[in-house]
């Protein structure tokens, strides 16, 4: 039993790395190699593909751009959901539980829906083609998600740490940043793990709110498909380039991960 | 938990609310505005009244999107729950296996959506790809540009590439807050594997997976970027989802009042569906 109880996983495991690794394969190989011949693995390895990313400005500015919004939209999400969702944790109020399904209902909508208006809306306030307008846009489903995971490690802590503190003579910003903050750090990790995930991966509203100044690497890939032909290996290392953030982000949360699953909502 | 009454709370709020407004309110009143309207470019406006619902609610072509798309999710979730709640329960619980597993199973959930379709792309392609040359010399006809069963069938296989290990790491999380003084007891009672899984593991794992549900059902009803860079709505409109329609009428033909009108129905579908799972989930919340 306990043999075969490896199986699933591995396989599964297997399953997950296999496009994976043939990314990584079309990436060190040229772009005629790619379209003449068939193989496992590159049979003429080349680094030009990553040197031609690393050397135009255009390709690695992508990078820089999207990991500046990610990182803005992390510290804005996270920063505005903790005193909501402290509220949401430990108050009544009017029209709470409203409020709460209708940040939810921000989570459901289609960003299909919003592309347009948004390209509208963004354009007239001056913030087209601007990181932070990613950045607040973005903002429309990470918010609800960072409310609702923290609200949820919110209230696994028991009220009693609040009054005592209030008996101690703690004022309230010195018993939120001091005592509060520090007890759910992991939430907060797992929050911000969460938020720049989401906020990495989405394309549709990056690509429709930037020109040129801000755009998403993700955004320029689809590039090398409408100019000279179809260049797959660049497309190869530029797609296994973007893989390397998440991969360095998983890392670092990965003994919180399953803790933080178990303790909060999500 | 007991919460006490303060209005003021209403404070803390305040900065969500303001930037979730900024962003939801302005444009969705923009759609609201559109939906009702006919343009003629240069900012010519014509009301309509209901024309546009009227019209969509009618129509052939959303039918069919609407259909394939609840087929697609139906699919989706069919897969990836019980696949999901497998690898979980086979999954090590302890030692270097564990952050391995975790490590290597979120790694799909990290990569943008238009780079697993580009991925899934040149792995399934006939001729250079691993999935499309394999098939193929095994002496399948597999096309997946060419032949709409051979696209639902990458698509899916991509979806549940991307998204089955958000299900194993709920149900994981959700297995690892049992108790082992469950499992104690039920060695007593001398319950085998299935009674284990049955009466102990499901019922405490109901919460993960009821978000897990509402998790994948608004993701896989709102598929967008993967589809459209995979097979672009292809072979016809064999795998032309809600999204993929929606953006093609918006932004390919701007047809925007049919096109508003139809984000609306497609959003309040979302919101209904959501709105039956997440009340199922608050009652049970407030039970236990």
């Amino acid at each position: 039993m306990k043999k075969i109880k490896w199986v699933v996983p591995t396989f599964y495991i297997i399953f997950l790395m296999l496009p994976i690794y043939w990314l990584l394969n079309m990436s060190f190989k040229s772009t005629t190699e790619i379209i003449n011949v068939y193989s496992l693995w590159p049979q003429d390895f080349t680094l030009d593909n990553y040197k031609t990313i690393f050397t135009d400005s255009t390709w690695y500015m992508g990078y820089v751009n999207s990991i500046t919004y990610t990182v803005f939209n992390t510290i804005i999400s996270v920063s505005a959901a903790l005193p909501a969702a402290y509220a949401f944790s430990r108050y009544k109020f009017l029209g709470d539980k409203h409020l709460f399904f209708w940040l939810l209902t921000n989570r459901m909508a289609p960003p299909a829906v919003f592309a347009l208006p948004f390209f509208q809306f963004y354009s007239s306030v001056n913030l087209f083609d601007t990181h932070i307008a990613i950045a607040l846009s973005h903002c429309l489903f990470n918010i609800p998600l960072a409310v609702w995971i923290l609200e949820g490690f919110m209230s696994s802590v028991p009220k009693e740490l609040d009054e005592t503190a209030y008996v101690d003579g703690y004022s309230f910003p010195k018993f939120f940043f001091k005592i509060f903050i520090p007890t759910i750090a992991a939430g907060i990790g797992i929050t911000m793990f969460f938020c720049f995930m989401f906020s990495w991966v989405e394309l549709l509203l990056a690509k429709t709110l930037t020109a040129t100044m801000a755009k998403p690497i993700a955004a320029i890939m689809t590039r090398t498909s409408s100019t000279s032909g179809y260049e797959l290996g660049l497309l190869a290392a530029a797609g296994s380039l973007t893989i390397l953030p998440g991969a360095v982000v998983i890392y670092f949360v990965r003994n919180y991960i399953a803790k933080g699953f178990a303790m909060g909502r999500v | 938990m007991n919460k006490t009454l303060n209005q003021k709370a209403w404070f803390f709020v305040i900065p969500v609310f303001a930037l979730v407004a900024f962003n939801a309110v302005v444009p969705l009143m923009t759609v609201v505005n559109y939906s009702f309207q006919e343009t003629f470019g240069s900012n010519v406006f014509q009301w309509e009244g209901t024309r546009w619902f009227k019209e969509i609610l009618h129509s052939e072509r959303f039918h069919a999107s609407l259909g394939r798309q609840f087929i697609f999710t139906f699919i989706i979730l069919l897969i990836q729950l019980p696949l999901g709640i497998a690898i979980a329960l086979t999954m090590p619980k302890k030692g270097w296996g564990v952050p391995v597993c975790l490590i290597l199973m979120s790694m799909p959930l990290l990569i943008p959506w238009n780079v697993v379709g580009a991925m899934w792309n040149i792995f399934a392609l006939p001729d250079i790809g691993f999935l499309g040359n394999s098939l193929n010399s095994l002496g399948f006809d597999y096309n997946f540009t060419q032949q709409s069963g051979d696209a639902w069938f990458t698509t899916i296989l991509m979806d549940v590439w991307h998204w089955t290990s958000l299900v194993v790491l709920l149900s994981y999380a959700g297995l690892n807050s049992i108790q082992p003084a469950y499992y104690q007891a039920a060695e007593i009672d001398g319950a085998g594997r299935w009674d284990i899984f049955r009466y102990i593991e499901l019922p405490k794992m109901k919460k993960v997976l009821t978000l897990a549900i509402l998790l994948r059902f608004m993701d896989s009803f709102m598929i967008y970027t993967e589809p459209f860079v995979l097979t672009g709505g292809g072979p016809g409109n064999a795998t032309n989802f809600l999204s993929l329609d929606l953006v093609k009428m918006a932004l390919g033909q701007f047809d925007l009042g049919p096109a508003a009108a139809m984000s609306l129905i497609y959003f309040l579908i979302v919101l209904l569906m959501c709105w039956v799972f997440y009340s199922l989930m608050m009652k049970d919340e407030g039970r236990t």
